[in-house]
């Protein structure tokens, strides 16, 4: 008797868990879709009492006029700014972790140093920075916030680089330098495809906390590298929200996110718990 | 030779770049906090700690001292509590639980400004959809200004903070659930005991590390809580919502108070290393 009522059982309580599941899914996705909404909606669908749930038809002339007056230019320099200081982030980094992990250098002092530079508040550095960068003509140029988000994320970059470089079996690199590789070849060829997974990882993080920084981009920007975020909050203005641009600009602004965590989906999830069981 | 100066060569550039933009900053502006150096006043001279004694002077610092306090202590523990709940819900294995998962990190990884300026959109008084959804629900018309007024400002913050931070907490807390030991559970479970007992006997010492680490890694961030007010409120209305951070921001962008602000990044420094070391000294001792 109740070996047959079992599976019953648990049918039901699957289905609870997939009801459940399906009611947080939408309540989180929900404003996403909302967003999403808007940016595909017509002026007066926009401002229609009560709110429509549904636009009419999808039309895409919100995005068209972000690219018509050129404020697609600050999604371009996003992903420069993004791109190009994850990029020297990771190289650096990871070869820096490299020999904090092997060689040891600078001992447990420089590892503790390098890792506490990431407590910094942004807010507490950004206005010598803003100073200084006024002092050096670095303002508004690709050059300074390149350099800014580096520095931000080289922290990151080494703590989470030097667990992965870690677990690579120490043997495995000293038989392949007994075989005649030399350092960067062992680097290249035995401890890089290791790591890859959390090299991937790392990478996809480094980039997002770049894209989607808003302080220093606000504080270091004027109008030449203006980044999407800064360019955002341009359309809040008083009574008046461009309420099209906002949701245009931010589909625009989420997308190269959304691409970057879905594709690197199944590295991500480990990256993010490993950093935090790690400490 | 190289080889024995390649471990010194391949850590300089970073470290280099850090002492560059992270060091030289915070020396400066250390040297500038003792200055007097105002928008229309550039005085070099030393005036030891004035700026400092300043501070404690200053009501409107200590009033947003407060607002972050405020948020931080409400929404942490919801954030804390929500991605627990959503935790246990997936814990057991269901087929399509990785699109779940997928889906529900979405919220995270949206930039903080966006994730306000959304919410903005969601809590318009007019046009979103929240005030319909109350409305219907309440059965009379709800009208609520979100953003302006004094009584809802801050539950819309805490909500738009705890709806993008919330999934953060999901993925480390289910994480450490999955490795909370299985015959330990079931030995409990053929004990027959009950839920609650489990809970605090088992899973969460299991997972009382993770815990921690989460926490003290949203808890600083919600200390330097920035993006989604100024998206949401600016800190409005007046200073009402006006943390820390938006605080700095306006002394040193908005009033060109150059010293005093430098003063202020100290304090905020200070107070994020105090918390900080009380953090990891309860951690170690919890060992």
């Amino acid at each position: 008797m109740r070996v047959g009522k079992l599976p019953a059982r648990k049918a039901r309580i699957l289905a609870v868990r997939y009801l459940g599941a399906g009611v947080v899914t939408l309540l989180f996705l929900f404003p996403v879709y909302w967003l999403f909404m808007i940016s595909f909606k017509t002026p007066d669908e926009i401002y229609h009492v009560p709110p429509l749930w549904i636009p009419g038809q999808i039309q895409f002339s919100n995005y068209y006029v972000l690219f018509r007056d050129g404020d697609v230019l600050a999604i371009l320099n996003s992903l420069i700014v993004s791109g190009v200081s994850s990029g020297i982030a990771i190289v650096l980094g990871t070869l820096c972790a490299y020999s904090l992990a092997r060689f040891g250098t600078g001992g447990e002092n420089l590892a503790m140093w390098i890792i506490s530079q990431r407590m910094i508040p942004p807010i507490a550095v950004v206005f010598p920075i803003f100073l200084i960068y006024v002092y050096l003509g670095l303002v508004d140029g690709y050059f300074g916030l390149i350099l800014l988000y580096t520095a931000f994320n080289l922290p990151y970059v080494i703590r989470m680089m030097r667990g992965y470089i870690v677990d690579v079996p120490l043997e495995l690199e000293e038989s392949a330098l007994v075989d005649g590789l030399n350092r960067w070849e062992v680097i290249w060829k035995v401890v890089f495809p290791m790591v890859r997974p959390g090299l991937m990882a790392t990478s996809v993080f480094t980039f997002v906390f770049a894209w989607n920084d808003f302080l220093f981009a606000l504080v270091l920007t004027r109008t030449e590298v203006i980044t999407f975020p800064v360019m955002l909050t341009h359309y809040f203005g008083g009574q008046s929200n461009f309420w099209a641009k906002i949701a245009a600009m931010s589909v625009l602004g989420t997308l190269p996110i959304f691409v970057a965590v879905s594709v690197m989906q199944r590295y991500l999830v480990r990256g993010i718990s490993l950093g935090a069981v790690k400490g | 030779m190289l080889e024995d100066r390649l471990p010194y060569l391949i850590v300089a550039p970073a470290v280099l770049i850090l002492l560059l933009v992270g060091l030289f900053p915070l020396i400066y502006s250390l040297i500038v906090s003792f200055q007097r150096i105002t928008m229309t006043e550039n005085d070099t001279s030393f005036v030891g700690l004035l700026n400092y004694a300043e501070l404690f002077r200053d009501t409107r610092l200590w009033a947003s001292l407060g607002h972050t306090a405020i948020i931080t202590a409400v929404a942490l523990p919801l954030e804390l509590l929500v991605g627990f709940l959503m935790a246990q819900l997936f814990i057991d294995r269901m087929p399509g639980r990785q699109i779940f998962v997928a889906l529900l990190v979405l919220p995270t990884v949206i930039s903080p400004i966006v994730a306000g300026a959304t919410w903005r959109l969601m809590f318009d008084v007019r046009f979103g959809p929240i005030g319909q959804i109350l409305s219907f629900f309440a059965g009379e018309p709800v009208r609520i200004l979100w953003t302006v007024n004094p009584s809802y400002v801050y539950p819309a913050i805490i909500i738009c903070e705890v709806w993008q931070w919330s999934p953060f907490m999901f993925l480390l807390l289910l994480a450490a659930l999955s490795n909370v030991d299985q015959s330990q559970l079931e030995a409990a479970e053929i004990d027959g005991a009950s839920y609650l007992r489990v809970l605090r006997a088992i899973i969460l010492p299991a997972i009382a590390p993770v815990v921690a680490v989460a926490c003290l890694i949203r808890g600083l961030d919600l200390v330097r809580i920035f993006d989604i007010i100024w998206a949401l409120t600016e800190g409005g209305p007046g200073s009402m919502t006006e943390t820390i951070s938006l605080y700095t921001y306006v002394q040193g962008f908005s009033q060109f108070e150059t010293s005093y602000t430098a003063a202020i990044s100290f304090l905020v420094i200070a107070l994020l290393t105090v918390i900080t070391t009380l953090v990891l000294k309860r951690m170690e001792l919890a060992r």
